[in-house]
C-alpha cells in the first residue's frame, strides 16, 4: 500500500465549423471544416495524435514490458474512437495494443461525451449502451467501471449506474464534499447496494496535469523521485492514489520540452521502489479495498475549473438556452429513425460545444481560452444555435415527406423510441 | 496641455476623450493649464461642471483649427468662413498656433507638455524648445485613419516630427501603436498604449425621451444602431451592406445612423438604392439624453469603422446595457472582450452576428450583462493613472540627467 490508480481520458470532440445563417438551408456538413483554423477537427486530431498520443502510447508499451506491476486505465469517447478510425487509423491500432497487454483496463463512458445525464436519462442510457457496444467492437472487452463526462457525479447518478450493472464509478474528490475525508480511500455512493466509489487525488493528479511545468509552483520542477516520494508518503493513511487526468497532458498540455515524457518514463520504477507500493486499476482497486464510508453527494460534482462544479458548461443565458434547445428536439430527432440526423443531434451533445460557451473568467485568460478553438464564447454560440435551426428545418421537411407519405420514417410525434 | 475642442463645442470623440481624461487627472491632484487652438464660448456651466474645484487653466488662442480637418475639408470651411480668418490655410494655423504655444510657455510655469494630436504637435514641440520640458505626444489617430492611404504629406510630416520629437508617444490603442512604429518608424520602446475611457458614473439612468423608435419597438421590430460621423472612416457603408442582408432575412429590424459627416448624402442615396430606405433612420447628431436614450432602445450598436484607432462610443453603448459589435479594426476591440467582433469589410459575418443577437435573447442578455459590467473597469481615471505614472517616469528622467 498504496496502491497507484491511473485513469487517462482520451477524448476529442467534433467541433461545429464556423456555421453562418447563410449555410442553414444549404449545408448539412456541420463538423467538416477544411480550412487551416482550429476548428478543422481531421488536422488537430492529427496534430494531437502525433504530438501526444503515439508517444504516450509507445512510452506506456515499454513501461508495460519493463514493469509487470504496472496498471493504467483508459476512458475513451466514443466519437474519439470514430475519429480515430475516420482520421488516423495507426492510432487506433497502437490503442488496441496496449489494451491487449491484459494491464489495461477500458472505461464506460457516453458514446458522445455529453452532459446528457443532466437533461435526459432516457438518452444517457442510450449513449452509455452505445459505447458499451463501441468498445466490445474494438477493444473485445466489456467494461465495469463508469465515469461520466468531465467526472460530473451525484448520488443519483451512481444509482442509475449500479442499476446498468457495474461494479465501480469514478469522481473528483472535491474538497466541498470529501471534507475531512481523505480521497485516498474506496467509497461508497449513498443510495446504492454494491456500487463502489473511486475519488480522485487531485492534488498529486494535478501536480502532473497543470503544475508540472508551472514556473511559479514552489515545487517546480517535479522529478519522478520526488512524486514517487509524495505517493509513498501516503503509506499509514490511504489505500489507493487515484491519478486521474487527461492523456492530452502528455505531449499535448505540457509539450514534450517541459520533459513531461521523461518524468513519465521514470515514474513507474520510482514508485515501485517503495516495496509497499503498486499499481492498480480501477476494478482491481474495487476488489482489493472494502469501501470505508458512505459517501452523500446530493449536488453535482466534477473536475472542471476550481468551482469543481457544473458551472463550466452550465453558468450563462447562452450556455443555458444552447442546451435546452438542444434537447427540446431530442425526442423528434431519435424517433426520425433517419441515422444521419440522429448521429448530427448527438454530435452537438458533446460538453465542449457548451465549455466553449462559457463566459465565466473569459477576459481573464484562463484555460478556458486556451482550450477555445473559437475566438470568442459568442462565436461557438452563434454557429451552434445556427446548426440548431438547420437541424430543425431538416425535422420538418421530414415530417413534410411523412405527411407525403414519402418517407419510411415513422412516430416523428411524441413517444420514445427506446 | 494642448488640445483643440472641449464639449459641448466638440464634433466627435476626441473632445469627449480631452475631456474625460482632463477630468480623471484633475481629480488625482494633477495641476493642468489646458491650452485650447481657438476661441470656443464654453458656456459658464459647463466649465463649472468640469472644472470646479479644480486646478485648470484653459487658455484659448484664436485660430480656425478643428479636429477632424482633412485640408480638403478645411479649404471648405476656410471658404465659407473667411471673415474669422486671418492665417492662409491649415499649416499657416497650425504654425500660428505653435508660434502661440511657445509664447504661452514662456509665461507659464509647468514640469511636462502633453499634446493631443498633430494640430497641436508643434505647438508643443515650439513648448519644449522655450521650456527645456519633457513632451509626450497623444496620438488619437494617425494620417492614415483619416484618409486611409491617401494621406496628406504635410501632415504627415507633422505627425512623424511630432513623434520623434518627442519624449514619449502615447497611442489610444496597440493598434495605433502599431501603425505608428509601422508607418512612422518610431521606437516601440517610446510608445506607452493608453486606453480611453468613460465615466460610468456619467450614465446613470434617465428618464427616457420620446423619440419616435419606442412605437418601432411596439409593433415588434429591432433597432440596430450606428453612432458617428458619416464619414468613410467610419464605415457606415458596410453598416448598410449588412443592413440590406440582414433584412432580407427578418424584415422586422430598423436600423438608425446618428450622426452627421460628408458621407452623409451618398449614405442616403445607398440605401435607397438598396431599396432600405423604409428601414434606415437618420437621427442627425445626438447627444446627452437624447443619445442615451436611443442606445437603451436599441437591440445592437455596431461600430463598422474602416480604421479606429481607439473607439469610445461602444463604451458608451456598452455602459447603457446595449450588446456592441464592433470591427476588428478598432482599438476598442482590444479593450473590450464581452462584444462581437468583425472585420469591417466582411459583410456576411456581420450580417450573421448582428441576426444572431437579434434572434436569440440569450445572446442579447449575455453580452449586455457581461458588456456592461466590463465596461466598468474602461474608466478615465485608469486612464489617467497610467499618464501620471508616464509623467513621473519623464520627470525622474529630467532630474537624473539635470
Amino acid at each position: 500500500m498504496p496502491s497507484v490508480c491511473f485513469y487517462f481520458q482520451v477524448h476529442q470532440p467534433f467541433r461545429i465549423k464556423k456555421y453562418r445563417i447563410f449555410d442553414i438551408g444549404q449545408d448539412h456538413q456541420y463538423f467538416e471544416d477544411h480550412s487551416e483554423s482550429n476548428l478543422n477537427n481531421k488536422k488537430i486530431f492529427q496534430k494531437v495524435a502525433k504530438k501526444c498520443y503515439l508517444p504516450a502510447n509507445e512510452v506506456f508499451y515499454e513501461l508495460l514490458q519493463k514493469y509487470p506491476q504496472l496498471k493504467l486505465s483508459f476512458s475513451f469517447s466514443g466519437i474519439f474512437l470514430d475519429a480515430c478510425e475516420t482520421f488516423y487509423p495507426e492510432l487506433l491500432h497502437s490503442f488496441q495494443k496496449l489494451v491487449k497487454t491484459g494491464k489495461v483496463e477500458v472505461l464506460s463512458e457516453t458514446y458522445y461525451h455529453s452532459l446528457s445525464f443532466l437533461y435526459s436519462p432516457q438518452e444517457f442510457i442510450s449513449q452509455v449502451k452505445m459505447h458499451r457496444q463501441k468498445i466490445k467492437k474494438i477493444f473485445g472487452i466489456t467494461p465495469k467501471v463508469f465515469r461520466n463526462t468531465e467526472l460530473i457525479y451525484n448520488n443519483d447518478l451512481a444509482k442509475v449506474i449500479e442499476k446498468l450493472g457495474y461494479k465501480g464509478i469514478l469522481a473528483e474528490g472535491a474538497d466541498h464534499v470529501l471534507g475531512w475525508q481523505s480521497p485516498n480511500f474506496v467509497y461508497q455512493p449513498k443510495g446504492v447496494k454494491k456500487l463502489k466509489l473511486l475519488c480522485k487525488n487531485y492534488q498529486l493528479s494535478d501536480d502532473i496535469a497543470f503544475r508540472f511545468s508551472s514556473k511559479e509552483w514552489g515545487e517546480y520542477p517535479l522529478t519522478a523521485p520526488k512524486f514517487a516520494q509524495w505517493v509513498s508518503a501516503i503509506n499509514g493513511n490511504g489505500e489507493v492514489v487515484n491519478l486521474f487526468m487527461d492523456y492530452e497532458t502528455f505531449g499535448e498540455h505540457q509539450w514534450e520540452d517541459t520533459g513531461i515524457f521523461k518524468f513519465l518514463t521514470s515514474l513507474p520504477g520510482e514508485i515501485l521502489k517503495h516495496p509497499d507500493n503498486n499499481f492498480v486499476t480501477p476494478l482491481e482497486a474495487i476488489a482489493k479495498y472494502q469501501a470505508v464510508a458512505e459517501l452523500n453527494v446530493p449536488q453535482f460534482i466534477s473536475w472542471a475549473d476550481i468551482e469543481r462544479d457544473l458551472s463550466a458548461w452550465r453558468s450563462n443565458p447562452i450556455q443555458e438556452d444552447a442546451l435546452e434547445k438542444l434537447y427540446s428536439l431530442e425526442k423528434t430527432v431519435i424517433n426520425s429513425g433517419d441515422d444521419k440526423l440522429i448521429e448530427d443531434w448527438r454530435r452537438l451533445t458533446t460538453s465542449d460545444h457548451f465549455y466553449y460557451m462559457c463566459t465565466k473568467w473569459w477576459n481573464d485568460g484562463d484555460v478556458h481560452k486556451y482550450f477555445n478553438p473559437y475566438s470568442s464564447p459568442y462565436e461557438a454560440f452563434i454557429s451552434f444555435m445556427n446548426v440548431l435551426s438547420d437541424l430543425r428545418l431538416r425535422i420538418d421537411s421530414l415530417k413534410k415527406d411523412y405527411k407525403k407519405g414519402n418517407s419510411k420514417t415513422i412516430n416523428l410525434e411524441g413517444g420514445c423510441g427506446l | 496641455m494642448f488640445g483643440w475642442e472641449f464639449p459641448p463645442y466638440n464634433s466627435g470623440g476626441l473632445g469627449v476623450a480631452c475631456l474625460g481624461l482632463t477630468r480623471a487627472l484633475a481629480s488625482k491632484d494633477v495641476e493642468l493649464i489646458f491650452v485650447l487652438p481657438y476661441k470656443m464660448d464654453l458656456t459658464i456651466p459647463n466649465l463649472r461642471l468640469v472644472f470646479a474645484n479644480s486646478r485648470v487653466k484653459l487658455r484659448p488662442v484664436d485660430s480656425l483649427l478643428i479636429p477632424y480637418s482633412t485640408v480638403t475639408s478645411y479649404q471648405q470651411l476656410f471658404s465659407g468662413l473667411s471673415s474669422k480668418i486671418y492665417a492662409n490655410g491649415l499649416l499657416a494655423e497650425v504654425n500660428r498656433y505653435a508660434l502661440e504655444g511657445g509664447m504661452i510657455a514662456g509665461k507659464e510655469s509647468f514640469d511636462i507638455i502633453h499634446a493631443h494630436d498633430w494640430l497641436s504637435f508643434g505647438a508643443g514641440l515650439a513648448a519644449k524648445k522655450v521650456s527645456g520640458k519633457p513632451l509626450i505626444v497623444h496620438v488619437h489617430a494617425t494620417e492614415f485613419d483619416r484618409s486611409g492611404e491617401n494621406i496628406n504629406q504635410l501632415v504627415y510630416n507633422l505627425e512623424k516630427e511630432g513623434m520623434e520629437e518627442a519624449d514619449e508617444v502615447i497611442a489610444v490603442s496597440q493598434y495605433t501603436k502599431d501603425i505608428i512604429v509601422e508607418r512612422y518608424g518610431i521606437s516601440p520602446d517610446k510608445i506607452e498604449v493608453v486606453w480611453n475611457g468613460i465615466d460610468p458614473e456619467d450614465y446613470q439612468p434617465v428618464q427616457p425621451e420620446d423619440n419616435g423608435l419606442s412605437h418601432w419597438k411596439a409593433l415588434g421590430y429591432k433597432i440596430v444602431l450606428f453612432v458617428g460621423r458619416i464619414t468613410m472612416q467610419k464605415g457606415p457603408d458596410y453598416f448598410l451592406q449588412a443592413a440590406k442582408k440582414v433584412l432580407s432575412y427578418n424584415p422586422q429590424v430598423i436600423f438608425v445612423i446618428a450622426g452627421s459627416g460628408d458621407m452623409e448624402n451618398q449614405i442616403i442615396s445607398q440605401a435607397a438604392s438598396l431599396g432600405i430606405s423604409d428601414k434606415v433612420l437618420f437621427a442627425g447628431f445626438l447627444r446627452g439624453n437624447e443619445l442615451n436614450t436611443v442606445y437603451r432602445i436599441a437591440d445592437l450598436f455596431v461600430l463598422p469603422s474602416v480604421s479606429e484607432p481607439f473607439g469610445i462610443v461602444p463604451l458608451e453603448a456598452a455602459v447603457n446595457g446595449t450588446p456592441v459589435l464592433i470591427s476588428k479594426q478598432s482599438g476598442v476591440s482590444e479593450a473590450l472582450t464581452h462584444a462581437l467582433k468583425v472585420d469591417f469589410w466582411d459583410i456576411d459575418e456581420m450580417a450573421d452576428k448582428i441576426l444572431a443577437v437579434l434572434n436569440n435573447p440569450s445572446l442579447y442578455g449575455c453580452l449586455k450583462e457581461n458588456g456592461q459590467r466590463e465596461v466598468q473597469k474602461l474608466s478615465w481615471k485608469e486612464a489617467a493613472r497610467k499618464c501620471i505614472s508616464i509623467y513621473h517616469k519623464l520627470f525622474s528622467r529630467g532630474e537624473d540627467n539635470a
